[in-house]
């Protein structure tokens, strides 16, 4: 199929580009980009006047809950949900059940994808064996049929000489490695060690638990001259440790999550479970911080860690409920209001969520050029609308922005030259 | 619109009537207390055991009662504040004079008897009142009374004590 | 004052004014209970059930006994006769207990938030008895009444709280209350049981009890749970009460009318030796009876009015 775009505002990170141009797509690639191109022969010629095109968003880290956590989201749902956010690629976590730690399992998830996904999936293995932290997981075989990361995310691995001699394996395969930094025996409790806890009387978990395994990670990917991405870092005391290393070990990439800059530990005083998520919400000198490593590029990347639950395991104690946000739905409009507050231009923002995490997964991805993938997403950064978690797409209604209005909205995302969302309302 | 209906020097008159009726009726003070309910039967109380203790030179014990917690409109209203009750004698075998400044339907006096009657035994109960302005809604009668009028629903009749008010003074106003 | 809270879940939520006026509800309230009749027919009809995840007599007791001088109908359920055991979430035994539409529940639970989540469900009023480490906020009332008493006012007093803050609710709803007063109040623990940044809340803090108890007009006394015991919170019960018992030569330190306070069950011997809890400067049984007047006012507050 032929599509025109026409009279979009392209902001491309990758090549530079920020200006009005029209863009042509062909089959599956991205056939010209110009000023006042001809559509004729187009099937479809979309204006899009007033509004921004970009890459499809890429997300390095995301919650498939397929295979054995059906009920919580499949890989059709939370595809469908990415594609609605404006992602065209999404990176599973491997905690599914059974676990991603073999290529059977991982197969499973690519055949699924390629069945009933609605974007590109690129499936995480496990760093160990059934997560357990014990033995090393087939990243090989894995890395064959598809993976393009490991990760034990859901906990840390603990034993520092196994997670040593797992990165430099991995360095066989050019498998990212991602950190999820979590020192168990500190993280004990329910939410952020600080004034929150102290008034709503929860468990607390300080940022120390995450910031010392952050330390701990760069040392091992540094001995071994391997690139490391620290993912969903919350505190300011990671942050620095993420700057303070880069200086002297460039192959450090971290990234951060929505709510890790829009809210604080101040939202779990009401016990709402919505609210619950690991690492936990921060203090609101953690949210400067935070948005000054994205500003200043500590940070690289966004990502949402999107994590599905169903109502049942919300609807409890909070010392009970699941930890998780289902954020692939709201991460464009929350990222697009680090625009209006300043701290980033758009054209910066988009590349935490294009070029940079492709260039960590080695993908094709992440850029409007032409020749390349035509995966693409047309959105408006002025639209309003207020967030209404029974219009998501996810099986996942746990959100705490319902209810919030937000500003900036994904009209239509296009994978590999097909159309695979359109917001009901456009055109 | 509003009228007088007793005036300061008519309120004295009818407790000095009502305190030498209970004495008459009662055959003296013996046994004998005085129980005011918040808030103005507490003044009108006090009062009358003053001339009580002139005439028979005895001091009686005067006890104030709260009636909040015997209300029978509780789940009607916004919940009404309780304050102390204050009984500082046995009420088994006394001759009770409840004194309040208006009757009007009963169920404040239907609620302070059964408050009463919590305390213990009393050998009777009597009821003075300043003021009886009918419309009963339930079969209660003073045994002393100031001055009955029989005042239309619409009309409200307000006691008004120079303890707490700064005159003495029975009025009767309509809403118009 | 319109009382305007359907729900008792913390101290927090109320300002001075509404406190003292639950203090001075409670006094009329305590006359009751030292009557031949202890009984009056205020919440007659009224169904109050108490839900008690967490075992405790005392405090199940009290509110019983509170309920029924008020003539209301008490249901008690605990933990280990109900349906709880069969898994029965939170959510699910509140959505079964509003069908019976009860007037008032009194939950106590090991989770903080619990009372919340029901409060959220339910339509009656919800009180709570207490919510993991949260509040405890009758307990915070009986003891600010208790201290009212017989220090006659709340404002100027100095008060001196031991124990295992970082986990008790008692110490937080004490603290959030106090500090609605003009109060000076230290908190004195071993430094693992101090929650960092305890201060901001707006008290000193120490972990050596002959300075804490100096000059003081209360002494607050906290129950040390024996799991604490062996860990790493402290290595030993005896080596915690080597350093943190409360004895009669600490009470000299403090003022000359002094009063000590428990929330009860005592570990004696342990946080409090026996002389000083039975000793004259104790009003730990004082404690217990206004417990019973402040949970009537509570009640009679919360469900006393139009619904």
């Amino acid at each position: 199929m032929t599509i025109l775009i026409k009279n979009g505002r392209l902001v491309d990170p990758a090549s530079d580009r920020d200006e009005r141009v029209d863009i042509l797509i062909k089959g599956d690639s991205v056939e010209k980009i110009g000023k006042k191109l001809s559509g004729a022969g187009a099937e479809r010629i979309i204006d899009a006047e007033g509004l921004v095109v970009a890459p499809g968003l890429i997300d390095v880290h995301t919650h498939l809950r397929e295979p054995g956590f059906e009920w919580k989201e499949t890989i059709r749902t939370g595809t469908m949900a990415a594609a609605k956010g404006g992602f065209t690629s999404v990176v599973c976590m491997a905690n599914t059940d059974p676990v991603n730690d073999n290529k059977a399992v991982t197969e499973y998830i690519m055949e699924r994808a390629r069945a009933q996904g609605v974007v590109r999936v690129f499936p995480c293995g496990a760093v160990t064996k059934g997560l357990k932290g014990e033995d090393l997981s087939e990243m090989g075989e894995m890395h064959a049929s598809g993976a393009v990361a490991i990760s034990d995310d859901g906990k840390s691995v603990g034993n520092a000489q196994l997670f040593l001699k797992a990165m430099e394996y991995a360095h066989l395969f050019n498998l990212a490695i991602i950190c999820h930094c979590e020192e168990e025996t500190l993280s004990h409790g329910f939410v952020h060690e600080g004034h929150a806890s102290l008034l709503s009387g929860l468990d607390p978990v300080p940022s120390l638990a995450e910031e010392i395994v952050a330390r701990r990670d760069i040392a091992l990917a540094a001995y071994v001259n391997s690139p490391v991405h620290l993912t969903h870092i919350s505190t300011a005391g990671t942050v620095r440790i993420v700057r303070e290393e880069k200086a002297r070990f460039p192959k450090v990439t971290a990234d951060t999550c929505p709510h890790y800059f829009t809210l604080t530990e101040e939202a779990t005083l009401a016990y709402d479970t919505s609210t619950k998520v690991n690492p936990p919400l921060r203090s609101a000198a953690d949210v400067a911080a935070i948005k000054e490593g994205l500003r200043d590029a500590t940070i690289d990347m966004i990502a949402t860690d999107h994590a599905p639950h169903d109502a049942i395991s919300k609807d409890v104690e909070f010392n009970l409920a699941s930890s998780g946000i289902s954020g692939l739905e709201t991460a464009l409009a929350l990222s697009l209001a680090l625009v209006e507050e300043g701290v980033l231009d758009l054209k910066s923002l988009l590349r935490k969520m294009t070029a940079n995490p492709a260039r960590l997964l080695n993908l094709p991805f992440g850029q409007v050029v032409a020749g390349a993938p035509a995966d693409l997403i047309i959105f408006s950064d002025k639209a309003e609308w207020t967030v209404d978690k029974d219009a998501f797409l996810s099986k996942g209604k746990n959100t705490p922005f319902h209810g919030m209005k937000v500003r900036g909205k994904n009209l239509m995302t296009i994978v590999a030259g097909r159309i695979v969302y359109t917001d009901p309302e456009f055109k | 619109m509003e009228r007088v209906l007793l005036d300061e020097k008519s309120v004295e008159r009818s407790i000095i009537r009502i305190t030498h009726e209970i004495l008459e009726k009662n055959q003296g003070s013996k046994n004998l207390s005085l129980i005011g309910i918040r808030t103005r039967g507490i003044f009108l109380a006090k009062r009358i055991r003053e001339k009580i203790s002139q005439i028979e030179n005895r001091e009686m014990p005067v006890g104030v009662l709260d009636i909040t917690m015997y209300r029978d409109d509780i789940g009607m209203l916004k919940t009404p504040e309780v304050k102390k009750t204050d009984i500082p004698f046995t009420v088994n075998g006394m001759t009770i004079v409840l004194v309040d400044d208006v009757l009007h339907t009963g169920r404040t006096i239907r609620a302070a008897i059964d408050a009463i009657m919590d305390l213990g035994r009393p050998a009777r109960i009597q009821l003075a009142v300043l003021v009886d302005r009918g419309l009963r809604e339930l079969p209660i009668q003073p045994n002393y009374t100031g001055i009955l009028y029989t005042a239309a629903p619409e009309e409200e009749v307000s006691v008004k004590l120079r303890e707490i008010d700064g005159k003495d003074e029975v009025v009767l106003s309509t809403s118009t | 004052m319109n009382w305007i809270h359907k729900d008792l879940l913390g101290v927090r939520d109320l300002s001075r004014e509404e406190i003292l006026f639950l203090l001075d509800t409670a006094d009329s309230f305590r006359d009751i209970s030292r009557r031949d009749i202890k009984k009056v027919p205020t919440l007659r009809g009224k169904t109050i059930i108490t839900l008690f995840y967490e075992p405790s007599t005392r405090t199940r007791v009290s509110f019983e006994i509170a309920a029924k001088r008020l003539s209301a109908d008490t249901i008690n359920i605990s933990t280990s006769s109900s349906s709880v055991v069969k898994g029965e979430t939170l959510s699910d035994m509140g959505r079964n207990l509003q069908s019976m539409r009860p007037d008032v529940i009194v939950i106590r639970h090991n989770m903080p938030g619990a009372p919340h989540l029901l409060s959220k469900i339910l339509d009656c009023s919800i009180i709570n008895a207490g919510d993991g480490a949260h509040e405890h906020p009758t307990q915070a009332l009986l003891d600010l009444f208790t201290m009212r008493e017989k220090k006659e006012t709340l404002d100027g007093l100095k008060i001196a709280i031991v124990g295992d803050i970082a986990h008790s609710r008692v110490a937080r709803s004490n603290i959030f209350a106090l500090k609605k007063f003009n109060t000076e109040i230290t908190c004195c623990a071993p430094p693992t049981m101090i929650p960092p940044g305890l201060e901001e809340l707006g008290v000193s803090v120490t972990d050596r009890l002959g300075e804490a108890v100096v000059d003081k007009d209360v002494i607050m006394m906290l129950r040390i749970q024996k799991e604490r015991g062996g860990t790493s919170y402290i290595p030993s019960i005896r080596e915690y009460s080597s350093f943190y018992c409360l004895s009669e030569e600490h009470v000299g330190l403090a003022r000359k009318d002094v009063i000590i306070m428990h929330p009860g069950p005592m570990n004696r011997g342990v946080e409090i030796s026996d002389r000083v809890a039975d000793g004259a400067f104790s009003v730990i049984l004082d404690q217990v009876e206004n417990g019973v007047a402040v949970r009537m006012a509570v009640l009679y507050l919360l469900s006393g009015g139009e619904s």
